[in-house]
């Protein structure tokens, strides 16, 4: 099997565009940056959400708090996906009680990833409300789950890939469609 | 009649190795000559050895062969298969079996046995002491008339000095050597291996060399104090072999033996696995490199293997559980041209000497190929390459740490009385 | 980093970069330990048998509280119940234990390498929790997770350990663990406890053994203590008072070390015979703090064995079998 990319559907100065207007509309929405945090899924989620209140703090001039969430622990596919997958450390430096979080990752796809997020989040305490931010909606849902803060949608078919690519983490900055191909 | 033809003969009592024919009638030796001189007569069946070497038969001083008592791990049938295959023609079987052989039914047992099923010559050991419990003396005369060659309490040590001065005392007068497992079971208590970093390491209780060193002072100093014939069994340390060259040096009547295992393995080759776990147990490296000069400068008079078969549900416990002990006969051969002779340590000669007069020396008998001696003969290779299964032994047992080991030169064909009792 | 461990039987044959990772591994579990609700469900419908041949109290409720905690079930032998005594050997015994198909198997045995010996013929992960004299490593982890937390490293320390090292397998699971961060070990203690054979059963790391404990805690920034067994007080003979006046640590003592040394024990603790009350509850005891990272550093161990293969580094989509997993976060 190999990988082949099929198109760029982001460029680095639109990312850049769309996480400055995630972080409009999350403001906006939220009636300011009170009681506000962001959740940050390990990996990719982290360094987005960590922009996302950058840009945040140019709206507000306020220092929106940045938790990091491992859903590792709150799988309900283990062994099956991600073998034995490397633990990495959350650090949630604040109470989530009463909060107003919001949850970011990269691609909301099956939406079990946000299942396990909200897992992991309610072992803290008892947020005021939980939303969710990401940056590419491919479809294809198994739960019950939509984001409220949606960079963009794009329609693709079970065997393709969406691939963030962030600098932080992969030297490059750019949003590609994949495939595979037997 | 059988004639063992083309053969390189290597006889270290006659000190010789040349090519010669070798011609049997039965029993014993008819002649031996120049290849292609020895008349033959017709019928003689013929046995090309050509590449091959013919040695005396190998005698082994030192196995457990299980019976009467433990045959579920080997029988005399089963063990002296395995002793065929090894090339011995002659296993001398200690006398811890269940009853223990200190009596001279028991010998007469294991030698109708060994006449009945037997592929080699079997010659018990006799306890030293009555069930070898270490309080009184066996019945030591009576088992020498019904066959033994020796005695010994193997498996332990003659239990107190004074008991091990009075047997020394009645073999001399027998013409009996005594053979002792030098141990101080004091020393030795609940320890599973040798002493040393690698039992340190390993959480395991060991046993220092002194275990062994103390008990074999002692006897050299009784085998001194009587003139008594003493053998020390599987001489593992290096501070006992001293003992035995200052015994030696002093004209003593002391003899030892070294295991191929003690020569081949060391304590920093112990597992959790007990294939590993024999008494005494692996020893340092130090130790096996004075094993080799010993071996080599004659102060070790024999090879022997302490064949100690435990059938696999005895031997499959963990390591502290295990009975101690490992298979011996089909490995001694190919370990000793392994470790000695291709190593270039001793000359073929010697080694074959460790195997045959050597121990016969011991024993007080004669070993050579020569006209009207006995028709044991071991016919080895010294550089066919051959693996050790486990799988295809005939012994009862599987425990041995040599399993998949690959070899250069082994036992080909071994015949005892005249017969071919093994053929590779 | 990624590497596979199949079982946990000894810290001796792992790497600097394994250990690390093990440890690096614990610490999302040290923070479920602060969460008001402790209890994960990523192992459940697993399985945890803990198989204890050998009496122990703390070690077999850690891996119990670890096993809960990760929503496995979990399945208990005690030797006292079991059927050892009726002749039955190990291997049959844990053949039959799995049969009732645990997920993982963690053992105490009394015989050094019986969990190797297990762990041959069982094709489920085996967890030693102590095998007679030789390792623990789960307790060499959680012993160097608590230094880790508490000098903020575990490189170059010169560590110190007291009491009965020959028969100790905390000492030998500590030393192979923080030997291969660059620690340096004194080993003190009477010297039929304390043999030279120590010194070299690491090669690499800096091992020297001494029998004055005045000499002994100089410059040490950790200080380890061993329970004195008291029945190995009786073999060889050894009175409790020699050990106390040569070897107990008490307040004085402990001055000769480095201001900011640690003290540990792995418990249950003599107080009074290794140690006064004064040091076992004092600022530099960590005892306790031991006890909780235990539960944590069992709950990685459960879960990395259990979960199985490790996260490799080849492109995520090429590991995928299933559509949930198309998308590595998501």
């Amino acid at each position: 099997m190999r990988i082949v990319e099929k198109s760029q559907l982001m460029s680095a100065p639109e990312i850049d565009r769309t996480l400055q207007r995630l972080a409009h509309e999350i403001v906006e929405k939220s009636g300011g940056t009170k009681n506000l945090a962001l959740i940050g899924i390990v990996r990719r989620g982290v360094p987005l959400a960590q922009r996302i209140a950058q840009a945040m703090q140019g709206i507000d001039g306020v220092n929106v708090p940045v938790g990091v969430l491992d859903i590792t622990l709150y799988r309900d596919d283990l062994s099956k996906v991600a073998p034995q997958a490397v633990l990495r450390s959350s650090d949630i430096p604040f109470g989530v009680d009463n909060m107003d979080l919001v949850l970011v990752d990269d691609v909301l796809y099956t939406g079990r990833t946000i299942r396990a997020a909200m897992n992991g989040l309610f072992d803290l305490g008892r947020p005021k409300r939980v939303s969710l931010c990401v940056l590419v909606d491919r479809g294809h849902r198994e739960m019950p789950i939509e984001a409220r803060y949606v960079g963009r949608k794009v329609q693709t078919s079970d065997t393709e890939i969406i691939e963030v690519r962030l600098r932080e983490i992969d030297k490059e900055e750019r949003v590609v469609l994949v495939d595979r191909v037997e | 009649m059988l004639l063992i033809k083309n053969g390189r003969v290597i006889d270290p009592a006659t000190k010789t190795d040349a090519s010669l024919d070798v011609l049997l009638d039965g029993e014993k030796i008819k002649e031996v000559g120049p290849a292609g001189k020895v008349a033959v007569p017709q019928g003689t069946e013929v046995f090309d050895a050509s590449e091959l070497i013919v040695a005396p038969g190998f005698i082994d001083l030192h196995a457990h062969l299980r019976e009467p008592g433990q045959e579920s791990s080997e029988t005399i049938e089963t063990g002296t298969r395995a002793a065929a295959r090894g090339g011995f023609t002659a296993v001398c079987c200690m006398p811890n079996t269940r009853p223990v052989n200190d009596n001279a039914s028991v010998t007469r047992f294991i030698l109708d046995r060994a006449k009945a099923g037997g592929s080699v010559r079997v010659w018990p050991i006799g306890a030293a002491s009555v069930g070898s419990k270490g309080e009184a003396i066996a019945e030591i005369a009576g088992m020498k008339e019904a066959g033994i060659v020796a005695v010994s309490d193997d498996g332990k040590p003659i239990a107190t000095a004074k008991l091990t001065r009075q047997v020394m005392d009645y073999c001399r007068s027998l013409d009996l050597p005594v053979i002792e497992h030098s141990e101080d079971v004091s020393l030795a208590a609940g320890a599973v291996m040798r002493e040393g970093v690698t039992s340190t390491r390993l959480g395991l209780r060991g046993m220092p060399a002194a275990a062994e060193s103390v008990c074999v002072t002692r006897d050299v100093q009784l085998a001194e104090l009587t003139g008594a014939r003493l053998h020390v069994a599987h001489l593992s340390a290096k501070a006992s072999l001293e003992q035995v060259r200052w015994a030696k040096s002093r004209g003593l009547r002391v003899s030892c033996e070294v295991t191929p295992h003690h020569f081949t393995l060391i304590d920093e080759d112990v597992q959790y696995d007990s294939k590993f776990k024999m008494n005494p147990p692996l020893a340092a490296r130090e130790d096996r490199e004075e094993l080799l000069a010993g071996l080599a400068d004659g102060t070790v008079d024999a090879i022997a293997t302490d064949h100690a078969p435990h059938e696999p549900a005895l031997k499959d416990v963990e390591f502290d559980r295990a009975p101690f002990g490992i298979l011996g006969f089909e490995t001694a051969l190919a370990l000793a041209l392994e470790q000695l002779v291709h190593s270039g340590r001793i000359p073929l000669m010697r080694m074959v000497e460790l195997f045959t007069a050597g121990p016969a020396r011991v024993l007080g008998i004669e070993r050579k190929v020569a006209a009207s001696q006995p028709s044991d003969l071991t016919i080895f290779s010294v550089n066919h390459s051959w693996t050790y299964h486990l799988k295809e032994s005939p012994s009862k047992s599987r425990n041995s740490p040599f399993d998949g080991r690959a070899f250069k030169g082994g036992p080909i064909a071994t015949v005892v009385a005249g017969r071919v009792v093994h053929k590779q | 980093m990624s590497t596979k461990f199949r079982d946990l039987l000894a810290l001796e044959p792992l790497t600097a970069d394994e250990l690390g990772f093990l440890l690096d591994q614990s610490k999302p579990f040290q923070e479920i330990q602060k969460h008001p609700l402790k209890k994960l469900a990523t192992l459940r419908g697993k399985t945890v048998a803990l198989a204890f041949f050998e009496t122990s109290t703390r070690t077999r409720i850690s891996f119990g509280a670890a096993a809960s905690r990760l929503g496995a079930d979990t399945m208990n032998l005690q030797a006292e119940a079991s059927s050892l005594k009726k002749g039955e050997t190990l291997l049959d015994t844990v053949f039959n234990l799995n049969a009732m198909k645990p997920d993982c198997l963690v053992m105490r045995h009394a015989a050094s390498g019986a969990p190797h010996y297990v762990a041959r013929h069982l094709d489920i992960p085996v967890v030693n929790a102590g095998d007679g004299t030789h390792e623990h490593p789960s307790q060499g982890l959680l012993d160097a997770l608590t230094i880790r937390d508490r000098l903020g490293t575990i490189k170059n320390l010169n560590v110190t350990i007291l009491g009965d090292i020959l028969h100790s397998r905390v000492a030998r699971s500590n030393i192979h663990l923080l030997g291969k961060f660059g620690c340096k070990f004194t080993l003190c203690g009477p010297a039929m406890w304390v043999p030279r054979e120590l010194e070299k059963i690491a090669p690499g790391t800096p091992i020297r053994c001494v029998y004055r404990i005045e000499g002994a805690l100089e410059g040490a920034d950790v200080i380890m203590m061993l329970r004195v067994q008291t029945e190995r007080l009786n073999d060889p003979p050894l009175s409790a008072d020699d050990y106390i006046l040569l070897y107990q640590l008490n307040p004085e003592r402990l001055r000769r070390a480095s201001p900011k040394a640690i003290v540990l024990h792995p418990g249950p603790i003599n107080r009074g015979i290794e140690i006064t009350p004064e040091v076992a509850d004092g600022p530099q005891s960590c005892v306790l703090e031991q006890v909780t990272n235990g539960v944590a550093v069992r709950m990685a161990i459960l879960y990395l064995l259990i979960s199985g293969a490790t996260e490799t580094d080849t492109h995520p989509a090429l590991q995928v079998k299933s559509k949930e997993s198309a998308n590595a976060s998501d």
